[in-house]
């Protein structure tokens, strides 16, 4: 590496007592693309954030092309030609594209001359990059996918030879994600050099050159990406060594647990979100529903837990009727024995502003272990919280803690601990680890497996095809709100990602 | 003949009362469009009715009156800009604060300085704005319907009012053909798309409120120096939160605006005429019901049945960078 686009040489910055980057150096490569792994709150965001201005380093400098510079706010980034594509994409929704790709570079007070300006540069750019888009859609119209392109092309209309993305592929599917890295390396074969930072192990080493590990605000390693395996990288990230492949023993299927019959959920414009899925769990087996996210999975999971309202179909568990399609009352269901972690633990599993040990306990509150008549029992519940924090290694182990002061995987389990502790005889689970690190998501699959070895009957949605296929038992495949087909978690990536994206299932269902 | 003759005195005060609520309205598209919610059009325009009111009852000028207005207009822009900009305030909270700062502090200061009860002195034609009569007015005026047309809607009104109903193409001009405009409109939809940029949110936002109380001393002034001869305690009752509804009501688009003012004022205009007048049929009408149609207007707006008014997506949030 002789040729160096960027230098960082002993970065560090605080806020207040959280030291989020300590002494950190780096060097990327001109014309590489260069990863930078680390679980969440490791310091990656706070550090490309510096690189862009958004944040000044307390101390350390930043060399561009070998020359020390100044990167006081976005504009001085974007000067020495450093542009960002942001994880939130910074677009302005009811813009054109057009509009959002000229925003801040617009040349002069009048905006005619401008349009004019950008229109054809914007066409020079698709051209030599092949990154089509109308110029005049607008932005909240366009699927992810091409929003996320015009983040791109935003960037490079500002001329930008160093490109960082910013967990780029969270909002992407499958497809999208390959489209991504198709661009990434054209960008690269231009001259332009890519830092991308993730956690996702499996897309560092489809794409990059170089990758550098962050942990707890350190650069813990950097490796050339064909001498290092998703093993010693996984390792490096969390700090002990770590179990990518679940280990798990035959599953005995017992009774039928919970049976879905011909269940029909439309939204609220009354679009078919979940069109006449039938489905059953039995008692220790866990069926996972594998989809590109938005292909009814959601609704399906929302109408079993009560919390949505099917338009026909029946749902029954423990063979007993649920009335899915008037009151089907979530608290009652909870006594009938069906747990539930929702997808979005946000907005439905959580209340952020909760202490730790009152989300513990959250939509049990009226249980006779947690209430004294219409009063709560603070000390059997922090007690209980307190128990909960040990078994499911909830970090920090504070229970009087604001939930919203917890990393993403540690509330995640504090809404795991919750549903898995009741002991109930069905539990579904949405999403169980996104948004979680690579150290919790081990524990969180062990979990899951050992309440399946309990006999608890366990329905899994995950756009995670990895964890789905690590995880299940049976294997049901969604699109479009239909099941389109069964496999074993034997099936291959491939013929999984063919029922996901329509192709086969099309066909099975035509025979 | 009968019906056209009191169709045009209608449609005449429609024009005169809708200035205020024109400026007003612009006024407060230009905050809200930039992400900043101004429920104090009211209050500004209060306090720039009684700095033009005294300044041309001291000065005798209605000049120095209309640059009083607006240098006060401005100046509780910036208290509410600073609030909710630079301190990040609840927006409502500060423009409620100004609406009652200035309804009492008119009266106080206006009763220490001129003893007449919280009015200014009434003004001497010179200190007032004159109506502005086109050529040839008086001459045309008894050809039907394009006579009175000239001679009644289109000429004899105030240089304010000319000023208004220009302000609307204007503003269009400003806020979809300039950069000023494309980035003002931006950052009340995605602050972090322009913060990205490079360009200062703050900044920005300061000049949409700067713009804001300009707008509001035009309308002050238009009260206090056009519309009376000088200032009455608490004489804006509700302009402000009459163009607040024609905001909603125009979806915060500048020729909607102009129109959803048009409308309030005609039935403020209507309510006045039909004051004690029984209607066939209905028989009379209460005044308040009439005074209330611009409210009722918006919410049946609000409820969704005349479309739906979506407003900035990132109006009444302070801007924050992440973390």
């Amino acid at each position: 590496m002789d040729n160096i686009a960027i230098e960082l040489r002993g970065i560090d910055k605080s806020f207040g007592l959280v030291h989020a980057n300590r002494n950190i150096n780096l060097k990327v490569g001109k014309g590489t693309i260069h990863g930078i792994i680390g679980e969440n709150g490791a310091g990656k965001s706070t550090l490309m954030s510096i690189l862009y201005g958004f944040y000044q380093a307390d101390r350390g400098e930043i060399l561009v092309d070998g020359k020390a510079v100044s990167i006081r706010d976005p504009n001085a980034a974007i000067s020495v030609g450093i542009g960002m594509v942001h994880q939130h994409f910074m677009l302005v929704e009811n813009f054109t594209v057009l509009e959002n790709v000229m925003l801040g570079a617009e040349d002069s007070q009048i905006l005619n001359k401008g349009i004019a300006k950008a229109r054809q540069e914007l066409k020079r750019l698709e051209k030599e990059y092949a990154l089509e888009v109308n110029p005049d859609a607008v932005i909240e119209e366009l699927p992810v996918g091409l929003q996320q392109r015009v983040e791109i092309l935003k960037a490079l209309y500002r001329r930008a030879d160093i490109l960082i993305l910013d967990e780029p592929t969270g909002v992407l599917t499958p497809p999208e994600a390959d489209h991504l890295f198709r661009i990434l390396d054209q960008l690269k074969a231009q001259g332009k050099t890519i830092i991308l930072i993730t956690h996702k192990l499996r897309e560092i080493m489809a794409v990059t050159d170089e990758v550098s590990v962050m942990r707890r605000g350190e650069m813990v390693a950097t490796r050339t990406t064909r001498e290092t395996s998703v093993e010693e990288l996984a390792e490096l990230m969390v700090g002990r060594r770590v179990l990518l492949r679940v280990e798990k023993g035959e599953s005995k299927p017992g009774d039928v647990k919970l049976a879905v019959k011909g269940l029909t959920v439309r939204d609220s414009r009354g679009v078919t979100m979940v069109d006449d899925v039938s489905l059953e769990v039995r008692a220790g087996e866990i069926v996972g529903i594998a989809g590109v996210a938005g292909n009814g999975q959601s609704e399906l999971l929302e109408a079993i837990a009560g919390i949505r309202k099917a338009a026909f179909g029946a749902v029954l568990l423990n063979g007993e009727p649920v009335d899915v399609r008037g009151h089907a009352d979530p608290a009652e269901l909870r006594e009938r024995g069906l747990a539930h972690v929702p997808e979005d633990r946000h907005h439905v599993g959580l209340v952020l502003k909760f202490e730790e040990c009152e989300n513990a306990i959250l939509g049990y509150h009226h249980d006779p272990r947690f209430a004294k008549g219409m009063f709560l029992d603070v000390d059997a519940i922090r007690k209980d919280a307190e128990e909960k924090i040990a078994k499911y290694d909830i970090r920090p182990p504070n229970a009087r803690l604001r939930t919203a002061n917890f990393s993403g995987g540690n509330q995640q389990k504090v809404v795991l601990a919750r549903e898995m502790e009741q002991d109930p005889d069905v539990l579904i689970i949405g999403q169980p680890t996104r948004g979680v690190d690579v150290g919790a998501i081990e524990f969180i699959h062990k979990r899951i497996i050992e309440m399946r070895d309990q006999g608890k009957a366990v329905l899994l949605v995950s756009v995670e095809l990895d964890e789905i296929r690590s995880l299940s038992d049976r294997i049901l495949v969604m699109f479009s709100g239909r099941v389109v087909g069964e496999r074993s978690p034997e099936a291959t990536e491939g013929e999984l990602g063919l029922l996901m994206a329509g192709v086969e299932g099309r066909k099975e269902a035509a025979e | 003949m009968d019906f056209l003759h009191v169709l045009f005195v209608l449609l005449e005060s429609t024009i005169r009362v809708s200035v205020p609520l024109v400026f007003a309205a612009l006024a407060g598209l230009f905050t809200e469009r930039a992400g900043v919610f101004d429920i104090g059009l009211e209050g500004k325009m209060l306090g720039a009715a009684f700095a033009a009111g005294a300044a041309a009852a001291v000065t005798q000028s209605v000049w120095v009156g209309l640059v009083a207005a607006v240098l006060v207009s401005v100046a509780l822009s910036l208290v509410h800009g600073y609030a909710s900009i630079t301190q990040r305030g609840n927006q409502i909270v500060s423009g409620v604060a100004i609406n009652f700062i200035v309804a009492g502090s008119t009266v106080i200061l206006g009763e220490a300085w001129f003893r007449q009860g919280g009015r200014t002195p009434a003004l001497a034609e010179g200190a007032r704005f004159q109506t502005i009569n086109f050529p040839g007015a008086d001459a045309v005026r008894e050809i039907p319907v394009l006579g009175p047309v000239y001679a009644d809607l289109l000429s004899g009104h105030f240089l304010l009012t000319y000023l208004a109903f220009a302000m609307v193409p204007f503003s269009w001009w400003i806020l979809y053909r300039t950069r000023f405009g494309l980035r003002l409109r931006a950052v009340g939809e995605n602050p972090g798309a322009v913060d990205t940029a490079g360009i200062s949110v703050i900044w920005l936002r300061y000049r949409a409120v700067i713009c804001c109380g300009i707008l509001c001393g035009f309308a002050g002034a238009y009260l206090s120096l056009a519309m009376t001869a000088g200032f009455v305690k608490g004489m804006t009752a509700g302009k402000g939160y009459i163009a607040l509804a024609a905001l909603i009501f125009a979806k915060w688009r500048p020729l909607n605006i102009m129109f959803a003012c048009l409308l309030f004022g005609f039935l403020d205009a209507l309510a006045i005429r039909l004051q004690g007048t029984p209607l066939p049929l209905i028989g009379q009408v209460p005044v308040q019901l009439m005074q209330a149609l611009p409210y009722i207007l918006t919410v049946v707006l609000l409820a969704g049945f005349i479309g739906k008014a979506i407003p900035p997506k990132a109006g009444g949030v302070p801007y924050v960078k992440e973390r």
